[in-house]
């Protein structure tokens, strides 16, 4: 029976001569990318989480001073309280650009994650925590804490600068290790998409050698793996970060207090302000970059493996 | 068109990769080949088994190169060609094989297609051309047949439609009457012969003796892979 065939001007669409619709399976590849795919998905937000987490600790950290003065109430020697000294103090000192002391509702809120109501009231007597902003981060702030110590006894300076630098050096650390595991993850996908590739070669040896000895180019034939690999490399890059999704605005939402939004926001509501921007651009680009990694390696385990061939 | 000079092949071991510069191992299944092909030629390619016929041919569809002599195929030197040169002459080489060496997932028509839409031909010219080839051989109702569902016989005719659908410039047939009876190899003989005719060079191994009685032409003939007879008065 003669099928009627419509005109077609191109080659046709799924002409698969060298069969490997069978010879690359459509399960197994895909579950392996997507499988690498959520696994990049988590290390890009790591590194994401890790970046923002920087810039924010960062923010003027390396100007900010803490000063704690215990039993503020109490008379100083010159006259007036311990905590207006101190205060009066850092506000003449000309390298502090503003000196702000925390009020009780201020000082409650940032001890109720350890002391919980208790912070409200608390039966322990607490210092007076000012919080300090420098004009000039490279002011000699031992001598400030000298003064301030002799003023009121007992009083501790705290720069950020040193703790923020180790800070900074962990998220640069976590930021590196997710970079790693992005490198890692990508070339392992490079491994499965080899390992895939020559397996189709060797199903496939017999075809290839007819398709090779009608005059086909090393191009074409690997072009015919090339897309078949990118079109399953595409397939589960989609998958894992599909997978991924719903693990980042989870773990976006367990990470909202500590960004300082309101933790009981609902999810749906704030979908896309769930995750950062940067996330949001570097999920799309899973699929795309499985499918990079599918193509090239496609063809360069094709054309290496053709070279055997006259 | 085709000419060898001292063409020697040897087959590695399998597993051997030998250095270049040195020696090869393995069996030296032709020897010191010498003989001229003018286009247009017609030749038989007589000879016992393993007396070379296959390898002489594999030579000439260039699924290997000579380990030693000069291979000038379609004026291309063969021996010193560089790889992506090659492709552009297979195309220009028929082969029909003993064994057909059809793709066994695509049906007769995308068979005999293959070698057109690999040159990348509009699809139009190449659904006018196999159709009409595939009807020629005599398989107008078998378009969509998997070569699974043919017999031996066409199959060997979906192999013949697919060597000669890119009028190659060189036909090359390794006993192509092996699956045929005796009415289908008078008939493909005459296909062989029209396409000389139009100025095709073609080359067919074959035992069949009645059959070379029959259609006379010159004959190369080898033997332990040497080339014993090359007569070219006939």
């Amino acid at each position: 029976m003669i099928r009627p065939r419509r005109t077609r001007l191109l080659r046709p669409p799924g002409f698969d001569e060298l069969g490997l619709r069978r010879a690359i399976s459509d399960r197994m590849l895909p579950f392996l990318v997507a499988a690498m795919g959520f696994l990049a998905a988590l290390a890009l937000s790591g590194w994401v989480g890790a970046a923002a987490l920087a810039s924010s600790w960062q923010a003027g950290a390396a100007s900010a001073l803490t000063v704690q003065v215990p039993q503020p109430t109490d008379p100083a020697a010159p006259g007036g309280t311990r905590v207006a000294r101190v205060l009066a103090t850092l506000r003449a000192t000309p390298y502090v650009a503003d000196a702000h002391p925390l009020s009780e509702t201020e000082l409650a809120q940032l001890l109720r994650p350890w002391l919980g109501a208790a912070a409200n009231g608390p039966a322990i007597p607490l210092p007076a925590v000012i919080a300090v902003r420098l004009a000039d981060s490279s002011a000699d702030i031992d001598a400030l804490a000298r003064q301030l110590d002799a003023l009121a006894p007992g009083t501790m300076t705290e720069q950020h600068a040193g703790w923020m630098r180790r800070l900074g050096v962990l998220a640069r650390s976590l930021q590196a290790c997710a970079g790693l595991i992005l490198l890692l993850v990508a070339s392992v996908a490079v491994t499965v998409v080899m390992v895939a590739t020559r397996a189709g070669l060797a199903a496939r040896r017999e075809a290839i050698e007819i398709v090779h000895g009608l005059g086909a180019t090393d191009g074409y034939i690997a072009g015919r793996f090339a897309v078949r690999a990118t079109l399953l490399a595409v397939v589960g890059g989609g998958l894992g970060a599909l997978a991924a999704l719903p693990v980042l605005l989870t773990l976006a939402n367990l990470a909202t207090p500590l960004s300082g939004a309101d933790p009981r926001a609902s999810l749906p509501a704030d979908f896309l302000t769930a995750l950062p921007a940067r996330l949001w651009l570097a999920l799309p680009g899973l699929p795309l970059a499985a499918a990079a990694i599918g193509c090239m390696t496609a063809q360069v385990t094709v054309r290496r493996w053709l070279r055997r061939l006259p | 068109m085709v000419r060898l000079e001292a063409v020697g092949l040897r087959y590695d071991r399998p597993g051997d990769r030998p250095r270049p510069g040195t020696p090869r191992s393995g069996t030296q299944v032709l020897h010191s080949l010498s003989f001229e092909l003018p286009g247009g030629a017609f030749r038989w390619l007589l000879g016992a088994s393993g007396a070379g016929k296959t390898s002489l041919l594999r030579l000439l569809y260039l699924a290997v190169r000579p380990t030693s002599g000069l291979l000038s195929i379609l004026d291309t030197e063969v021996t010193t060609a560089r790889r992506h040169v090659l492709p552009q002459l297979r195309r220009r080489i028929g082969v029909v094989f003993q064994d057909f060496r059809l793709l066994p997932h695509l049906s007769a028509y995308d068979n005999v297609a293959l070698p057109l839409r690999i040159t990348g031909r509009p699809e139009g010219q190449i659904r006018a051309d196999v159709s009409e080839m595939l009807r020629w051989v005599g398989l107008a109702g078998q378009f969509d047949a998997p070569p699974a569902a043919l017999s031996g016989g066409e199959q060997q005719r979906v192999a013949i439609a697919r060597a000669v659908i890119a009028r190659p410039s060189l036909l090359l047939a390794d006993e192509p009457t092996g699956n045929l009876d005796d009415s289908q190899a008078e008939r493909l003989m005459h296909l062989f012969k029209e396409l000389n005719r139009l100025g095709t060079t073609v080359v067919v191994a074959t035992h069949n003796e009645p059959l070379v009685a029959r259609h006379p032409a010159p004959v190369l003939r080898l033997e332990h892979g040497r080339l014993v007879k090359a007569d070219l008065a006939w």
